[in-house]
């Protein structure tokens, strides 16, 4: 039995002191709930994300303990696209009717630290300075360019579209807009990457209310259906963050193209059918190279579609509608759930001053990250 | 050995002391893999076991990015703080026919990094500890550069090195 979208809720992105991430997580679950129209002892299961919160499956204590199996889930930055995934699959399977997805997280300011123990590398790794995710993006784009031909300003214009979207989006975290050349003469991060061309991570938490396809018109009259949840990591040869080595001899393309084939083959849908993507731009070259990983364009092809603004709402193939992880950060446990709450909003035409033009009827969600893994999810009306 | 004494950042990743120092890798004795650091297994095969291999020490740069600001620390444990922290490089260098290795560049200037120059091994200092070691570790230089700095100060081996990590871009016109 399909499973489809029968509710969304998401708490803003952002910084909220003296808010735990438990108490975003409760508003966005009631908010979920009652754009499903259900009450919480309805829901049957479900499954929940962090990184920073050790037990967010006690989050029952917030919403009335009913006695469910509520499952913690956790793949980095692909931590949502399981939960979404597990919750669907929970239904399919005819466990369960009513499910729900929940992510939450709430980080301290600056770059992610951790001992590079938690990814099962050396310690000598982070001693030296080696241990930074961000250098993999910056090395990536760097080739990315020599390679396909993307210049600095097609960076700078992806940064300016996702802060110029997420201006129009009350829930995003960096609402003013920014011109390419103020995004040009920030310093430099990582070259070739500057400072706005990045996601921060920051707060926020999100849900999703899932049902049995027969029994949607119960909640909604414009139930979204959920076509594909894929998830890969990597294989030997791809190009990874936080790799000391990698082969010479061997190549694989990055869990996104194996996540991406994957996805589309279930869902019985081609790239072509996208009408509005999600696609994790931890950085302005991870949106470039995600569109050609996708299966959205060609290497290389994404100068001139960037240029001829293809990617803007309103374009043939709009990406990040809601500003993306530019424009509204990253908390792990809940970024993909935004994706979802985008998808949900377009797909039903309810977006607002970011409704996408024509009605799009298919919506592709990409997510990755850390250890090397990528979460795609297909839905459609 | 003139100048203060040096320990590596960890022991079996690199030989030291050594004036041509390389890298420890570790091939698969199961499947042939070349993989680095050694162990604790093989990423094709999922084998324990190895054969020690030093790798070798020229390769060409693959890609590469820059450090410019001051990474969370810990884990990082540069004796450098927020003001003082001078920013650093890293890349991929692909060892011919053996693996691609990430590794600090001695050279910070991008405009002076290119995709596909040649690079050689080198070993740097890169933090000191409270009683005045130098902590060293693995970098690659230019190929052309590391000839240079070391025609020119043979004798005074340490300080080279020292002086590499924070490139003055006036030796590398050298």
């Amino acid at each position: 039995m399909e499973a489809v979208i029968v509710g969304v809720g998401l708490h803003p992105f952002g910084r909220f002191p003296g808010k735990s991430a438990m108490d975003m997580a409760a508003e966005a679950v009631r908010a979920a709930l009652a754009d499903a129209g259900v009450a919480w002892p309805q829901v049957q299961a479900g499954f929940v994300g962090s990184l920073e919160v050790a037990n967010p499956d006690a989050i029952v204590g917030r919403l009335g303990l009913t006695g469910i199996p509520l499952r913690g889930v956790f793949n980095g930055c692909a931590t949502a696209g399981t939960a979404v995934s597990m919750a669907a699959r929970a239904i399919e399977t005819g466990e369960h009717d009513l499910t729900i997805a929940i992510g939450m997280d709430k980080h301290p300011r600056g770059a992610f630290a951790a001992d590079p123990s938690v990814a099962g590398l050396p310690g000598w790794y982070g001693q030296t300075g080696l241990f930074l995710t961000t250098h993999f993006f910056g090395m990536k784009i760097n080739r990315y360019m020599h390679d396909h031909g993307i210049s600095r300003e097609t960076l700078a214009r992806v940064a300016a579209k996702n802060f110029r979207n997420a201006s129009g989006n009350e829930k995003a975290w960096r609402r003013t807009p920014l011109s390419e050349e103020e995004i040009l003469g920030s310093p430099v991060l990582n070259y070739p990457l500057t400072q706005y061309m990045y996601c921060g991570p920051d707060e926020g938490a999100g849900a999703v209310v899932l049902c049995r396809a027969d029994k949607a018109h119960q909640y909604t009259g414009r139930p979204v259906r959920v076509r594909a949840c894929a998830l890969r990591s990597r294989r030997l040869g791809a190009f990874e963050v936080q790799s000391p080595s990698m082969p010479v001899a061997e190549h694989a393309p990055s869990p996104t193209v194996d996540a991406s084939r994957d996805a589309y083959e279930i869902a019985g849908i081609g790239p072509q059918d996208v009408g509005v993507a999600q696609l994790q731009d931890t950085d302005a070259g991870s949106e470039i190279i995600h569109m050609a990983e996708n299966g959205l364009c060609q290497d290389g092809e994404q100068e001139r579609m960037i240029a001829d603004g293809e990617t803007e709402i309103g374009g043939r193939l709009p990406v990040n509608t809601d500003g993306g992880l530019m424009g509204n950060g990253e908390p792990i446990g809940a970024s993909g759930l935004r994706q979802i709450h985008e998808l949900v909003l377009q797909l039903r035409g309810n977006a607002g001053i970011r409704q996408v033009p024509g009605s799009p009827a298919v919506g592709y969600a990409h997510l990755y990250g850390s250890p090397g893994l990528s979460a795609v999810t297909i839905l459609s009306t | 050995m003139t100048g203060p004494r040096q320990v590596p950042v960890a022991e079996g990743l690199f030989s030291w002391p050594s004036d041509e120092p390389r890298l420890i890798g570790a091939q698969c004795a199961s499947c042939g893999l070349v993989g680095f650091p050694a162990g604790p297994s093989c990423v094709r095969c999922g084998s324990g076991q190895f054969v020690e291999k030093l790798l070798a020490d020229r390769g060409t740069l693959w890609t590469f990015t820059t450090q410019n600001f001051r990474p969370p620390s810990p884990p990082y444990d540069g004796t450098d703080r927020a003001g003082s922290f001078r920013p650093y490089a890293v890349g991929y260098v692909e060892l011919p026919g053996e693996v691609m290795v990430e590794a600090r560049l001695t050279e910070s200037d991008p405009a002076r990094l290119a995709i596909g120059q040649q690079m050689r091994l080198t070993v740097i200092p890169y933090t000191v500890t409270p009683d005045g070691t130098e902590v060293v570790t693995f970098a690659f230089a230019p190929a052309d550069t590391v000839s240079a700095a070391a025609s020119a100060s043979a004798a005074a081996s340490a300080s080279a090195a020292a002086s590499a990590s924070p490139v003055d871009p006036a030796t590398q016109e050298a």
